[in-house]
């Protein structure tokens, strides 16, 4: 008896989580991917199975391969300037040039941006991209642009300007992982670096740069997968227009659900959208277990 | 030569510097300056910066409007909701993975790992119909319970880190005594780890604050809306109000500016918890 209670107690401490986890996650997932199989689920009561119908329209839609080239060239270029910008700051604050106060000031400065919430970024840079809005004047003076640039409502610079909107947002978290990295590295090193004549550019590529790798690659799988998914700011700044200039996975998917009722290609969609971060979240799994 | 490259470094720290707050800061002084100014003024050229017609018009609009107000009573609702379940759920799953071995450990404890990985839109599928048939469509409910797929696994990995640095003999002492494990975990391990509490409560608090995609499309009336989603619905019922969406801006970011700037330590503890190892 007193045996039988012991092997039960761990489950009963983590029974409210499994049940969450298996009624909002678990049992979630078997029902996308089997909607992904029929036709026409949720609206209709008896949906037919048609086998991977979905997947072939899904994937010869020429706005789903937009899609997937406007995802990719966002993430890409969003997780190599987070790093640039996260790493630049990092390695600003951590110099010995500035004092504490200073340090403080401007760690709290440039981690504002992660502060705000994705709907108050998408209004405020809309107000400041709007063609009379304060960019384009700023920019027009400094002979930048010659005449007013509709930043987001044009095809051509849309995705473009929508990229630097979630650079501005995104980069902080590179860069209080980062300056955490750097404040754990020993200086042991960096003097051992020192007495073998290394110079500053040497001494970061031989010492910060293999000492940061763990967290670099956390933080870059982590932002990978947080950028594919990323709907809210694309939504409310341009809602993937014009035309489908920005349209990304997350907002075609959304499109497909949730403005046109077609749930089965949809449910095709975020099922591809589910591979791609499982398979990078496995890579992320991995790297975890072998930081413990 | 020494002191002219230290002259040089210096010169060159202080030009990032300065480029380096504009970048950051602009856009948030901006969001700042317009919600003092009368709205005919947003898009004046050339741009006033501090308004001759310096009000505080737009923030009283928002204060005296029921609807408006509901949006905050209803974020900082669910996200107190969301807060204090997930850390109580956090912590008796925390104590599980922390003391015990069990079968299935290493499944549920990958699981946890791999949700970050899930894309919301994802599971937003299925809960149209699984939320609906739940009865919680337009309810506190359906986003309490949606957000928690995500806040609870972060919550759990880090709780069973402070759990793990405490010694076993700490709640064994207690069981010699005669109390039990639920005393035990809550009277000598939880006291503790306060400050772990403390940043996965804000942390928990941030994602559910911000959350947009549920709170869009699990809820329907206006009543229900959250900050997020309330900030969008007045670029399209008030024909662009932009000093009253820059007010409510400010209005909406100051529950986690506060968070940060008073309690920097435990933000960024939570912050980083997922990328750096100690």
């Amino acid at each position: 008896m007193a045996k039988g209670k012991k092997v039960i107690t761990p489950y009963l401490y983590l029974l409210p989580t499994i049940v969450l986890m298996c009624i909002l996650l678990i049992i979630p997932i078997v029902m996308v991917i089997s909607y992904s199989f029929y036709d026409n689920v949720i609206i209709n009561k008896n949906p037919v199975f048609v086998g991977l119908k979905n997947y072939a329209t899904v994937l010869t839609d020429p706005t789903f391969l937009v899609a997937i080239k406007n995802t990719l060239l966002f993430v890409l270029i969003s997780i190599v300037a987070h790093f640039l910008i996260g790493m630049l700051f990092a390695m600003l604050l951590n110099t010995r040039y500035l004092g504490i106060t200073a340090k403080g000031i401007f760690r709290v400065i440039y981690a504002l941006p992660w502060m705000f919430t994705a709907s108050v970024i998408a209004i405020v840079w809309r107000m400041m991209l709007n063609p009379n809005g304060v960019l384009n004047f700023l920019m027009m003076n400094a002979g930048i642009i010659s005449e007013k640039v509709e930043w987001l409502a044009s095809r051509d610079v849309a995705l473009s300007a929508v990229t630097v909107i979630n650079i501005w947002s995104g980069y902080p978290f590179y860069m209080i992982s980062i300056l955490a990295g750097l404040q754990g590295i020993s200086m042991d090193l960096y003097e051992a670096s020192a007495l073998d004549g290394a110079n500053a550019v040497q001494t970061f590529f031989r010492i910060t740069i293999p000492q940061l790798k763990p967290i670099l690659v956390s933080l870059l799988m982590l932002d990978f997968v947080w950028t594919l998914q990323q709907f809210a700011l694309i939504w409310m700044t341009t809602g993937g227009g014009p035309v489908n200039a920005t349209e990304t996975i997350s907002t075609y998917i959304y499109k497909q659900g949730f403005s046109k009722y077609q749930y089965s290609m949809a449910s095709a969609g975020a099922v591809i959208l589910l591979i791609i971060c499982t398979i990078i979240g496995i890579f992320y799994v991995r790297q975890q277990k072998a930081g413990d | 030569m020494i002191g002219k490259k230290k002259l040089w470094v210096q010169i060159l720290i202080i030009i990032l510097l300065v480029l380096g707050t504009a970048w950051a800061g602009f856009p948030i002084l901006w969001m700042l300056l317009n919600s003092f100014k009368p709205n005919s003024e947003i898009f004046a050229w050339p741009p006033t910066w501090i308004s001759e017609n310096f009000s505080l018009d737009a923030y009283k609009a928002i204060f005296t409007n029921p609807e408006q107000v509901r949006f905050f009573m209803n974020s900082y609702a669910i996200s107190a909701i969301v807060v204090v379940v997930t850390l109580v759920i956090g912590i008796l799953a925390a104590y599980s993975f922390s003391r015990f071995d069990f079968p299935g450990k290493r499944v549920i404890n990958t699981i946890i790992v791999a949700v970050q990985a899930v894309p919301p839109i994802t599971l937003l599928i299925p809960y149209m119909s699984l939320i609906v048939s739940l009865k919680l469509f337009n309810t506190y409910g359906a986003l309490v319970l949606t957000y928690m797929v995500f806040t609870l696994p972060y919550a759990i990995l880090m709780l069973t880190g402070y759990f793990n640095t405490l010694p076993k003999d700490l709640d064994e002492a207690v069981m010699i005594d005669g109390g039990t494990r639920f005393k035990a975990l809550w009277s000598v391990l939880v006291p503790p780890s306060v400050p772990g509490l403390v940043s996965v409560g804000m942390y928990t608090f941030m994602q559910a604050w911000n959350e947009y995609l549920f709170a869009l499309a699990l809820t329907k009336t206006n009543d229900m809306r959250t900050v997020p989603v309330g900030i969008n619905l007045l670029m399209g019922q008030h024909a662009y109000e932009w000093n009253q969406m820059m007010a409510m801006s400010v209005l909406g970011s100051l529950p986690i500016l506060f968070l940060f700037l008073f309690f920097q330590k435990y933000f960024i503890a939570g912050m980083t918890a997922g990328s750096v190892k100690n």
